[in-house]
């Protein structure tokens, strides 16, 4: 047994912690987020050259970075590429490409997206008809892949975003934002999918939930690093508010919760990239206790932080946010933990 | 990254299978889950087991009685014999506290005479910390140790002290210098609790159990070279005690609440209750966090291979298990309905669940109080101001 990152993705993490510091400090991530497009799509170019979408590189390592992109809230479709898209197309693609499975009026959790069969339809020549909901960073998407009910069943074309209509939906974490996808006899490219669409897409949901829970761990540890400085600096009745219990034991909550959640994402990365058979359940669990802690960590924040906390003008509420998106994705809790028990009970 | 065996893990694991199935008696499997502590004969008899074949002391050094093993092993251990509900060694403050610190500040005569015994159970410690005036503030103990000839004479009163009935030896704290206050000025002793001057009451906890002991100290004389490291240096050898105490802790604990997830589910199961979907909402919330409190202490199992000192984070899985263990325990009460009221020999499993949410109370208080790992995760680990 081996539980920790070798020297190797250590200096990945370190590489990558200092590159999102000196170009996306928390100032500019604002500034995008509040304007249009949302992102900086000149830093594709450079996320390529850091070689962030290496084919080679292995979820272990993708962990690594997504906690990273969590912690600096780098907006992009980076994790949407890595984590959506790559899974289906059996390689993580150069463009910047996302997945959409979701529909009105379906369940929209990605194991049962193909079945019984997608309303969206491709015909025979692959030209796509219907809408698709709540598609992940697809206005800052070239490419996106649908799944729909083709000729000889459930399967996953690719589409240029430029030649569908694109909504954007008012989302409610402004650094990644959702739309829905609209398919009026648009063409499509059939992808070869090895194993089925059933596989892919639980292959999708195992990857996107460990880095997902890598993301949220970078989000809580970022939420914790601000209440602390916060708490050391500010005084109030003469002595800083971090030497009051009602203050710091808030904050010693968001260590032990975050402790606790480190360690489960890391080992839902480790079992998913390892294919062990406890893997999916590795990452129910992960994202329970992910979702949970970076929630409490920008919860507890904005109380520590007293009124300061609680303004637009701070960033606290763009993490909690972030988290509320990551713990609501493919699921809540209560669905998570019902699917956990199911295993149990 | 890998979070499998190695072969030598494996091979260790499977071992360790075979020798509790050859070592437990064969209906073990079948019984009825044990109220309250295993007998200390029976435990006695099991620690002699552990010892004989190799499984005492896995992380302890070879020259000192140990089994040389990487912590990994140990961890293998704790997980394996939860599994089967084994019985712990009898003797967990000499394990865990003492023998850790004798191993760091102790002399070689200290280290010879100890060490071993402990491993074999031959000799049990207890450890004389708190005192009725020194729980959590522990540098202000007052039990006060006067040098007279070639001893120190030791009066005062210490309280808390788990299996001090039983006990040979105990791992003392003492005020030598009275001019001084706090951390200075403090001896730690190994006292021989076999002594003239030293009286153990039991003290009732509210479980009914006489799980804890008083320990009165008057006019008992301990030799100097009982003496742990230094006269006065007796806070460091203190910090040594708890460190382990909390460092290792985290396994013993976490495979505890193990066996109590497994008691759990059975419970949920054998009161119908195993498709009520807001029992199974909350069972799955404490899986998860039991999952949690195992990850991170494997994960802190690497950090302290590597780097041979248990790291501040254990407060956190000390902190983490008496929360998670609590509400556990008030499920699985609960879940008994108005049978709950019922104990003993006509409660659910022999009052099983009545004994461990009543004792559970006490698991945020022992070994540091949840407020006090708080303080610690807030300056030790976050750099926090002091609260005082």
């Amino acid at each position: 047994m081996d539980f920790a990152f070798s020297e190797e993705q250590e200096m990945l993490r370190a590489a990558a912690g200092s590159w999102l510091s000196d170009r996306f400090p928390i100032d500019r991530v604002v500034q995008l987020a509040d304007g249009e497009p949302g992102w900086d799509p000149a830093s594709w170019a450079q996320l390529v050259s850091l070689g962030w979408l290496d084919r080679d590189l292995g979820l272990l390592e993708q962990a690594v970075l997504a906690e990273q992109t969590g912690y600096a809230l780098y907006p992009g479709p980076w994790w949407s590429t890595v984590a959506l898209a790559g899974p289906v197309l059996g390689v993580v693609p150069e463009r910047p490409t996302t997945l959409a499975w979701a529909e009105p009026g379906a369940a929209g959790d990605l194991r049962s997206a193909a079945r019984p069969g997608p309303a969206t339809m491709a015909d025979a020549v692959g030209l796509l008809t219907g809408t698709k909901i709540r598609v992940p960073d697809l206005a800052a998407c070239e490419s996106v892949l649908v799944v729909a009910a083709g000729p000889d069943g459930p399967g996953c074309w690719q589409v240029d975003v430029a030649t569908a209509r694109v909504v954007p939906t008012s989302t409610t974490d402004r650094t990644r934002r959702l739309a829905e996808l609209h398919l009026d006899g648009t063409v499509g490219r059939p992808v070869a999918l090895e194993h089925g669409v059933d596989a892919v897409l639980a292959d999708v949901r195992r990857r996107a939930g460990a880095l997902l829970a890598c993301e949220a761990v970078g989000v809580a540890q970022r939420c914790l690093t601000l209440c602390t400085a916060y708490a050391k600096e500010r005084t109030q009745f003469g002595r800083p508010i971090g030497a009051y219990q009602g203050v710091s034991h808030r904050i010693a909550d968001i260590f032990t919760a975050l402790q606790l959640a480190r360690s489960l994402a890391y080992r839902a990365a480790a079992s998913v990239n390892d294919g062990t058979d406890d893997a999916d359940q590795a990452v129910t669990v992960a994202m329970i206790s992910a979702g949970d802690a970076a929630t409490l960590a920008a919860e507890n924040a904005i109380q520590a932080m007293g009124g300061i906390g609680f303004t637009w003008d701070h960033p606290l509420h763009r993490f909690y946010k972030r988290a509320q998106w990551i713990a609501s994705f493919d699921g809540t809790g209560r669905s998570r933990r019902a699917e956990l028990a199911a295993q149990l009970l | 990254m890998d979070l499998r065996d190695t072969p030598a893990e494996a091979d260790f694991r499977t071992e360790l299978r075979d020798w509790l199935h050859a070592n437990l008696p064969p209906d073990w499997a079948q019984r009825t889950p044990q109220v309250g502590h295993f007998d200390p004969e029976l435990r006695r008899d099991w620690s002699r087991r552990l010892y004989a074949g190799g499984y005492a002391g896995l992380t302890w050094p070879v020259e000192y009685g140990g089994a040389g093993r990487p912590y990994t092993h140990q961890a293998i251990f704790l997980e394996e014999t939860a599994r089967v509900g084994a019985p712990t060694h009898l003797g967990v403050i000499g394990l865990g506290m003492a023998g850790p610190t004798i191993m760091v500040h102790g002399t070689e005569a200290q280290k010879k005479q100890h060490l071993d015994a402990i491993l074999s159970a031959e000799t049990i410690f207890c450890q004389g910390f708190s005192e009725p005036g020194s729980g959590s503030d522990l540098a202000s103990v007052s039990t006060r140790a006067e040098l007279d000839g070639d001893a120190y004479v030791v009066n005062g009163q210490k309280v808390w002290s788990s299996w001090a009935h039983l006990a040979d030896y105990c791992i003392l704290l003492t005020r030598s210098e009275p001019d001084q206050k706090g951390h200075r000025g403090l001896t730690y002793f190994i006292l021989d609790m076999h002594s003239p001057g030293v009286e153990v009451r039991p003290l009732r906890q509210l479980t009914g159990d006489p799980e804890f002991n008083e320990i009165f100290l008057s006019d008992v004389r301990i030799p100097v070279e009982d003496i742990m490291d230094e006269r006065g240096n007796g806070w460091a050898v203190a910090m040594t005690t708890l460190l382990h105490e909390r460092g290792t802790l985290g396994f013993a604990l976490t495979a505890h609440l193990e066996g109590n997830m497994v008691q759990l589910l059975e419970t949920v199961r054998a009161v119908g209750a195993a498709d009520d979907p807001v029992v199974r909402d909350r069972v799955a919330a404490l899986y998860v966090e039991l999952e949690g409190l195992r990850y991170t202490n494997l994960r802190s199992l690497t950090a302290l291979m590597k780097t041979g000192v248990p790291g501040p984070e254990g407060s956190v899985s000390k902190l983490q298990w008496s929360e998670t263990n609590q509400r556990l325990t008030s499920l699985a009460l609960e879940l008994l309905g108005p049978d709950g009221q019922l104990d003993g020999a006509d409660g659910f499993w022999g009052g099983f669940w009545q004994y461990q949410q009543l004792r559970s109370r006490g698991n945020s208080i022992e070994a540091g109080t949840s407020e006090v790992l708080r303080n610690i995760i807030a300056e030790r680990v976050l750099g926090l101001p002091r609260s005082r």
